[in-house]
């Protein structure tokens, strides 16, 4: 596996905090302002970065991340475009790993092989994939896993002990546990009851457990990083970008300052996670 | 390139994973996955009890009107001056369509389940009445998904559906048609999970939906095969059918499969024209790719982005194709070709003052294949055509394009 992903949980493990993950779709609202989100990402203190891959159908999600795919493909935004911002990414930074998030059909027909090899050489760490349950592992999992890039499994509240083990079996870097039925960017869910997924899932791997759907303050990053390895904020960014947004739809340095002071808002939550934890 | 070798039945898929060849399987979000595992075992159980399926034949015969007559359309075939042409009348069904028979045999299944509540995606309309109407039937809560642009061109059938007590939810993502319906109906059921059932109305989306549409459609051509028998004394040289998702025709096509002197031909959608966008032409324009749950041949860019395509007929609009059909495709059983706007639109006139039939615009697309084929054949040749729907809902749509006065 690339080391980047183990190294950056190590380290916050060492640290004793939780994981800030942060999403953001690959090309909303421009290549080039997507870009510079993403750079700005760690700076504001995001430790691993979920870049978002668009899809004309994306049937899990809310719409806030359907409106932001949707600016990103009329902005001309493509897989190979989305392969181009890592590698760009990676010209200066080397540490943060890179997950992209999507839905499997434009990786299909870009060719698995291929988009593997090209993964890997933009400096990618793993992929969440929406509509490849464990059933259809040959199709990209273990491709993926075989050429070493980490391929992480969501896990949801009707993944039940019988078959929670078959949806951890071919997982690695992280579990994502999806906090609640539905689309992104629905409600908060109870801290509480996520903390006894997280242990339920804890009892299952060794594998960092990060939590995501629902959280969209610094508050609720606390909450729910005290009870988790990481907290995952897709929606909530997007938004961000989304209100910077000028009538044509261009974005900007606001659009870029918005997600920073965001992101540095969430990171101070995370950072008082363990904090919370203890009390 | 190696031909893919061809199968000793036509009907033996799917495998257990829901593939016919590459096509099918289940590509859906972790949270369904449970759910379609749970469907399939339920599926198995009911499919070999002995009072699941008396209460659907029950139903099917006295709520229905099954069996659905054969019934050979005399003015039609000598206007056309070749083969003899018979209808599968399944615009007399209750509802106006075959897909009351689908419907029927999943509510069947919801209620084994326990689920409470039932949800629906529509083109045309006709599934979203059928869900509706089966929801009255046996007390169940229904919410319809139907694209903005459907709910405009087929006003009638939202009007039905909300007498029959159901909630019509119109989607306005992307051209608001089928897929943009069938995309909100998934985000509804990955948020409901516990109590809803999803009514998925074509023979496509993950297993074991393609697979059980198929097996509650077959008996339009259990019947038409054993009608055939007794009108002829043999089976027809040729069966036709419109396909959209496809569950008509694979309802009508099954029971033909390994009869290999049965020609069968799918009529796809050509809209405009296949050289434009204004087509949804799946088989004989796209190519194999995954969405809705199932991988099947799709209309999409070079990246893998889903377009929208056009057609005059709102239960033919859609980028995708039941996955059997797809295989069916490949592997060389099925003819599809298309069959323009234009064209469906001259076999739904023609139809109507040869037959006094007015029929659905989907089931115009096979009579115009029809109008094409019967004339190069022999006067001792038979065509079986599936008439899948009535016109009822359509009056509105073919008045305006005609300049008619309504």
């Amino acid at each position: 596996m690339t080391e980047r992903m183990e190294k950056r949980f190590a380290a916050l493990k060492a640290e004793g905090r939780p994981a800030l993950i942060t999403y953001f779709m690959g090309g909303d609202p421009d290549f080039e302002t997507s870009l510079a989100i993403m750079k700005a990402l760690p700076k504001a203190g995001a430790d691993v970065i979920e870049l978002g891959m668009p899809f004309s159908d994306p049937m899990a999600d809310g719409p806030a991340i359907q409106m932001a795919g949707l600016r990103a493909l009329k902005g001309g935004q493509t897989l190979e475009k989305t392969l181009e911002l890592a590698r760009r990414f990676r010209e200066d930074d080397a540490d943060t790993p890179i997950v992209m998030m999507g839905y499997y059909n434009p990786i299909y027909i870009y060719g698995v092989e291929r988009f593997v090899e090209v993964a890997l050489d933009a400096g990618i760490d793993g992929l969440i994939i929406v509509d490849l349950p464990p059933e259809m592992d040959n199709e990209l999992c273990l491709p993926a896993l075989a050429k070493g890039l980490n391929f992480i499994r969501l896990a949801t509240p009707t993944t039940d002990e019988k078959r929670l083990p078959a949806v951890l079996k071919n997982t690695s870097g992280f579990v994502y546990y999806v906090s609640m039925n539905g689309i992104t960017g629905s409600a908060l869910p109870d801290p509480s009851r996520v903390g006894a997924a997280v242990s339920r899932i804890k009892a299952h791997t060794d594998l960092p457990v990060c939590v995501g759907f629902g959280v969209k303050t610094a508050e609720h990053a606390r909450l729910i990083g005290a009870a988790a390895d990481g907290v995952v904020v897709g929606t909530a960014v997007v938004n961000q970008i989304a209100g910077t947004l000028d009538a044509n739809g261009k974005g900007g340095k606001d659009t870029v300052d918005a997600v920073s002071t965001f992101v540095r808002g969430l990171s101070s939550g995370v950072r008082d996670a363990r904090l919370a934890a203890a009390e | 390139m190696n031909e893919t070798p061809k199968p000793n039945s036509f009907k033996s898929g799917p495998d257990e994973s829901g593939l016919f060849g590459i096509f099918g399987g289940r590509f859906v979000a972790e949270t369904l996955m449970p759910l379609i595992l749970d469907l399939q075992a339920e599926w198995e159980k009911a499919k070999i009890d002995p009072a699941f399926e008396a209460e659907l034949t029950s139903l099917g015969k006295h709520y229905t009107g099954r069996p659905s007559p054969l019934y050979y359309a005399e003015r039609l075939s000598e206007h056309l001056g070749g083969a003899k042409i018979y209808f599968k009348r399944e615009e007399l069904n209750h509802t106006g369509s075959h897909k009351i028979n689908n419907c029927l045999g999943q509510i069947l299944l919801a209620k084994r389940m326990g689920k409470t509540r039932i949800i629906a995606e529509t083109g045309a309309g006709q599934h979203g009445v059928a869900s509706a109407t089966v929801a009255a039937r046996f007390g169940l809560p229904c919410v319809v998904y139907m694209g903005a642009t459907d709910v405009e061109r087929q006003a009638p059938n939202v009007f039905r559906m909300k007498l029959l007590g159901a909630e019509v939810i119109p989607v306005t993502a992307g051209h608001g048609t089928l897929k943009d319906a069938m995309n909100e109906a998934l985000r509804d059921w990955v948020t409901n999970v516990d109590d809803t059932y999803y009514l998925i109305g074509t023979a496509a989306g993950p297993h074991p939906y393609p697979e059980m549409v198929r097996d509650f459609q077959s008996v339009i051509g259990t019947e038409a095969r054993e009608q055939m028998m007794e009108a002829e004394g043999r089976l027809p040289d040729l069966v036709i059918a419109a396909v959209g998702g496809g569950s008509n025709a694979i309802g009508i096509f099954h029971p033909f499969l390994d009869d290999p002197d049965v020609k069968i031909v799918g009529v796809e959608a050509g809209g405009r024209g296949l050289e434009g966008e204004e087509h949804c032409a799946s088989l004989t324009a796209g190519a194999p790719g995954v969405l809705h749950g199932n991988r099947t041949y799709l209309l999409q860019d070079g990246d893998g982005q889903i377009k929208e395509g056009h057609s005059v007929s709102a239960g033919l609009d859609y980028p995708g194709i039941g996955p059997e059909h797809s295989w069916l495709n490949d592997i060389g059983r099925v003819d599809y070709v298309p069959i323009l706007d234009d064209e469906a639109l001259e076999a739904f006139q023609l139809m109507t003052r040869l037959e006094g039939i007015i029929p659905a615009l989907e089931p115009s697309h096979a009579i115009a294949e029809i109008i094409k084929r019967a004339p190069k054949m022999g006067k001792d040749e038979i065509i079986l055509a599936n008439l899948s729907g009535r016109g009822d809902k359509d009056v509105h749509t073919v008045s305006k394009i005609l300049g008619m006065e309504m």
